[in-house]
């Protein structure tokens, strides 16, 4: 049942202010609270090379590029220094199983935390 | 090991790289003219994947062909049209047939190509794309599944040292450089000042990656302003621009220019060669390698 009715309520809340899409792998604290799933590349780990010289995106001209909003919002807003630690951290790919699932049950359950066997990240690179 | 690994680990001798020609029919002859005329002058070239998002011959059967006619692909990779299967399929592939220089990008939007309607893929990103090169040369897929033996890969990336937000471009290379990537090609910067921040702040904290920054040679203020206005991430000053514009000679001015910009782009830390765009198709790629001061390769 819960499983069911909190991705409505999660959506419900994060969609009016994140635009949150759903991917059931939330890593907005540490992407200053930018959801980087609105970049229409869904890049994870920063800022193509497409972005213009206002810092708009490359694809959709009069949007602020998501990643020089997340970079700034990282400078500026109030938050934990941890997250800004983890601002640069190598964002493992999206488990496309989880689209539309509720990332407060995966963060719960560490479902999110899951990635393919194979993966992994070289020492410091973190 | 390649040509282009030796030199750049272990020798101080410039590198310099450019891009092969978009193949579109013209059958092996057409490679075999392309690759003689770059053949005595660059150690490596990029087999490019559908570059500006448009639909070419293939990365891999271009890097290919290539090495066939006896020249050095860096194969590219682009996240925009394959998910993560294909990706590993294409390096898998290239090391079947020797190819060891990689470099993986993000690749231009759909948008910007002939075929807009067409989905986007971006299943994973070049970051992400460099990490599972590296774990591929540690011997398994990224499902966890074993190559044995191990490919081996020479790992490029590449950064974009003049597009906002510039503090933050410094970091994202550093950790392209984690994920694995040796060395980074950059993309054409009409900022000095930009190329100069960037070289020296990724220097500063990581000297062994090696920075490839890329000039363009181009006819006159026509392409110059084509690139500002279409090219994504690509910006031209206005005075840049009105030096070329106002100039009595055109073609000699945006000479002049590139040369400028890349005896100052091989001035900066960190920088190890250039990658060289020749968008004029004259003679003037052979006098720009010589102003530079190099010789052809017999
Ligand atoms: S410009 Fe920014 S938002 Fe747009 S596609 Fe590139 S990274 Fe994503």
């Amino acid at each position: 049942m819960l499983k069911k009715l909190l991705p409505f309520v999660e959506h419900a809340i994060k969609k009016p202010v994140w635009d949150c899409r759903m991917c059931g792998q939330c890593v907005l604290h540490s992407t200053g609270m930018t959801c980087p799933m609105t970049c229409p590349k869904t890049l994870r780990n920063g800022p193509c090379g497409g972005v213009r010289e206002n810092g708009n995106c490359e694809v959709i001209p009069d949007m602020q590029c998501v990643w020089a909003k997340a970079y700034d919002r990282k400078e500026s807003l109030p938050m934990p220094a941890v997250w800004k630690e983890h601002f640069n951290e190598l964002r493992p790919p999206v488990d496309m199983r989880l689209q539309g699932s509720s990332s407060w049950i995966n963060l719960i359950t560490k479902r999110d935390q899951q990635t393919p066997a194979g993966w992994s990240i070289q020492d410091g690179a973190h | 090991m390649s040509l282009l690994r030796e030199k750049l680990e272990n020798s101080s001798d410039r590198v310099f790289t450019a891009e092969f020609p978009s193949i579109d029919g013209g059958g092996m002859a057409s490679v075999a003219r392309d690759a003689a005329r770059l053949a005595p002058w660059f150690d490596a070239v990029n087999a490019t994947d559908n570059p500006a998002a448009h639909a070419h011959t293939s990365n891999t059967t271009t890097a290919i062909a290539m090495q066939m006619h006896g020249l050095e692909p860096i194969m590219q990779i682009v996240c925009r049209d394959k998910n993560r299967l294909a990706i590993q399929s294409d390096l898998m592939g290239g090391a079947l047939h020797g190819i060891e220089n990689i470099s993986l990008l993000t690749g231009d939007d759909v948008t910007a190509g002939d075929e807009p309607e067409a989905r986007r893929v971006f299943d994973i990103d070049s970051t992400q794309a460099i990490n599972i090169t590296r774990i591929m040369m540690t011997g398994k897929y990224l499902s966890g599944r074993k190559i044995n033996p191990a490919p081996n890969f020479y790992i490029g990336a590449v950064e974009n040292a003049a597009a906002p937000p510039f503090d933050y471009r410094i970091e994202r290379a550093l950790k392209k450089h984690r994920a694995g990537a040796s060395f980074l090609q950059l993309q054409i910067c009409y900022h000095p000042d930009r190329l100069e921040a960037f070289c020296k702040g990724v220097a500063k904290i990581a000297p062994d990656l090696k920075l490839i920054p890329t000039v363009v040679l181009l006819k006159g203020s026509k392409a110059l302003g084509f690139m500002n206005e279409k090219v994504a991430g690509i910006d031209v000053p206005k005075d840049t621009f009105a030096r070329v514009a106002s100039a009595t000679d055109q073609a000699k001015e945006a000479y002049d220019l590139t040369l400028e910009l890349a005896q100052h782009a091989l001035s900066l830390p960190g920088v190890r060669g250039l990658h060289v765009t020749d968008f004029r198709h004259d003679d003037s790629l052979n006098n720009f390698m010589n102003d530079l001061g190099l010789k052809p390769r017999n």
